[in-house]
């Protein structure tokens, strides 16, 4: 039998099945939302496919229920992790009333929570990053010792807010960290065209703090730098720049093709690395998955993306004059 | 009652909220020891410390960015720019975060931020030191846009900026810092935002304006008081969302209306002003309705004589005025 990896970062047998479990239930749903689009069910889809097992292996790193993230448009499998459900997502996915991010007023993968959490994103990339180590600021002067997680595509380290929230976060010692999900493209845009530089963990130097590159395609290799991130954050050392390389094993999104930049080869390539067969296959190395409670496993998240699916297609629109709701507080005055 | 200036106004609304509410913080560049630039946090960091008055790193965009993460979070940041010319920079953060973030998660989440801003010129600030940058932000819905005249207005507007629940962008002429002074109450009040202010009873013609122009509008008043002109002056106050009864209701009453102010005249606030005194009491007007305002260039040049081509005065205003009065 297989040395388990898992326990020497102190994972336990039902933590990496757990993680199994959300990786899994990000896949179906992103697939199932690609099916939908195709049948002209849904306008939009936007994916985590292939950054499954960074974002879970990040985000079991972090205390739900405590800590906050400010996650990009691909962090499914994050939000899952931190509370959203299946219906949550699907419901967002045809944009109905009850959706939980923002009442079918923004795209999918715009994820949002107050009580769990997740502060709403927008779709101009990056800006999220300084709302990061804003709320880490005003954890900090309230003396609560919460850790905030925000990610970013390598596209996004060019940004500006990257660069000036990185920066203000390092002057103060903050604890946030900033997960870069890099997928090796910025939409048709590859990395060598992104970055001179070697990583995008080397981009940490510059603001004074640690940058670590670790493989995306192992969730505990993710989960181990992370949890270091996450203990270094907690007791006063500050931000931790964490590169996740992965590969982006679908378009940008459902409007794009990416035939027009990249070869067949090239993705047939990168599925070979595909992080869910490979953690499939390490469970079953270390005797806590075999074929049965696969197949149970596949079964269970395919019903409950059923499920959410039947849910939020007969769940009902906003009301159109709700359009004009939550522009400002209600008081007096205006 | 004591007398205040504008700039000390400002920075008493600043310390008062400060001592009445933990959760009020300042940011920005050169906040801290030097008590900004123009001296508006003077005193803050020796009373409240560094860790709620901060030296922020130069990039304004972070200024606001680490303000509306922290106001998400349950904080009452006030962000400081130190000149509007410079806010730039943080506008993507202004109009696609802070504005839109209760809208967008349904209501679920709220952005109570103030960021301050110093505009305007007539202080040999050249083409960046000098602009008027409001109109740029007047049509942003989730936005307040705020811009007080007088001391008293400065601080009970800052004091409701402050405590507002949802993002405000307070504008400061910066001629009226030290020009301005008034009589400021000590007690704790407010000035309601998006409540514009009759500052001078009129019956013959109207003038709208707002921030230093005001004080133009209401000495051009006085001289033509002098030649039996009784003109009606409207403060606005709060640029966006407007208070549309006051405007109509002034522009009603004498049925000619000027509206003056220091940003160049086409797609300015003024423009608004007009739509809505023509949408609402067209046939109230004895006038087409006129605009004094700064030339439509790109921004006021250094030179003496140019600054004083672009600038507004007290006598730029009273002709205007005694024009329309006798139309």
């Amino acid at each position: 039998m297989t040395i388990k990896r898992h326990e020497e970062v102190g994972l336990t047998d039902a933590q990496v099945l757990d993680m199994y479990y959300y990786m899994l239930l990000a896949r179906k749903i992103d697939e199932r939302q690609w099916l939908l689009n195709r049948a002209g069910k849904v306008p939009f889809v936007i994916s985590c496919q292939g950054q499954e097992a960074a974002q879970v292996g990040a985000a079991f790193a972090l205390k739900k229920g405590k800590d906050y993230i400010c996650p990009y448009y691909r962090d499914l499998g994050v939000v899952l992790v931190f509370g959203q459900t299946a219906r949550d997502c699907m419901l967002a996915a045809f944009a109905k009333a009850e959706d939980p991010n923002s009442g079918g007023r923004q795209m999918p993968g715009h994820f949002s929570g107050k009580k769990l959490g997740i502060l709403s994103g927008s779709s101009p990339v990056t800006t999220q990053v300084p709302h990061a180590v804003g709320i880490a600021l005003g954890a900090r002067m309230k003396q609560e010792d919460i850790v905030v997680y925000t990610s970013f595509g390598e596209g996004s380290s060019n940004q500006g807010d990257f660069h000036e929230a990185a920066n203000f976060a390092g002057v103060h010692k903050l604890p946030v960290i900033f997960f870069c999900e890099n997928n090796q493209y910025a939409i048709s845009v590859p990395l060598k065209k992104q970055l001179a530089c070697a990583s995008v963990a080397d981009r940490a130097i510059g603001y004074g703090f640690p940058g670590v590159s670790v493989d995306g395609n192992d969730p505990i290799e993710v989960y181990r730098v992370m949890k270091e991130a996450v203990e270094r954050a907690r007791s006063g050392g500050g931000p931790t720049l964490v590169e996740a390389v992965v590969y982006r094993l679908t378009p940008h999104s459902s409007d794009d093709d990416d035939r027009t930049y990249r070869s067949r080869e090239e993705v047939e390539e990168a599925k070979k690395k595909d992080p869910l067969p490979q953690f499939a296959s390490y469970l079953k190395q270390v005797g806590l998955l075999d074929e049965e409670k696969e197949a149970a496993l596949h079964k269970r998240v395919q019903q409950e993306v059923d499920e959410a699916t039947e849910y939020a297609e007969q769940a009902p629109y906003p009301a159109p004059e709700s359009a004009l709701a939550h522009v400002y507080a209600k008081q007096e005055g205006i | 009652m004591a007398v205040l200036s504008y700039i000390e106004a400002i920075n008493l609304a600043m310390r008062e909220e400060m001592r009445r509410d933990p959760r009020v913080f300042v940011l920005g560049e050169d906040v801290g020891v030097r008590g900004g630039v123009f001296r508006a946090t003077m005193g803050l960091i020796e009373e409240f410390g560094e860790a709620r008055v901060i030296d922020t790193p130069l990039a304004e965009s972070a200024i606001v960015g680490v303000g509306i993460g922290a106001a998400a979070y349950g904080m009452r940041p006030i962000a400081e720019i130190q000149f509007a010319d410079f806010i730039l920079p943080a506008v993507n953060q202004i109009v696609s975060e802070a504005a839109k973030l209760r809208y967008r998660s349904n209501g679920d989440w709220n952005c109570p931020i103030t960021i301050r801003a110093p505009f305007g010129g007539g202080v040999h600030g050249a083409l960046y030191h000098s602009q008027s940058v409001e109109a740029m932000f007047t049509n942003v819905p989730g936005l307040k846009v705020v811009v007080p005249a007088t001391p008293y207005d400065a601080k009970g507007l800052l004091k409701a900026a402050i405590r507002d629940e949802d993002p405000v962008l307070f504008f400061e002429h910066k001629r009226c810092y030290r020009l301005i002074k008034g009589e400021v109450p000590e007690d704790d009040y407010t000035v309601p935002i998006g409540v514009a202010d009759v500052k001078r009873e009129g019956t013959d013609l109207t003038v709208i304006s707002y921030g230093l122009t005001l004080h133009f509008c209401l000495q051009a008043a006085e001289k033509l008081a002098e030649e039996g002109i009784s003109a009606h002056v409207l403060d606005l106050r709060t640029l966006y969302p407007l208070d549309k009864e006051a405007i109509v209701q002034a522009a009603a009453k004498t049925g000619k209306v000027l509206i003056v102010h220091e940003d160049n005249k086409e797609g300015g606030v003024g423009g608004e002003v007009a739509a809505i005194i023509a949408e609402h009491c067209l046939f109230d007007l004895d006038a087409p309705i006129r605009r004094l305002c700064g030339p439509d260039i790109p921004a006021m040049p250094f030179s003496p004589p140019l600054e004083k081509f672009f600038m507004l005065n007290p006598d730029k205003v009273l002709e205007a005025m005694r024009e329309l009065a006798h139309f």
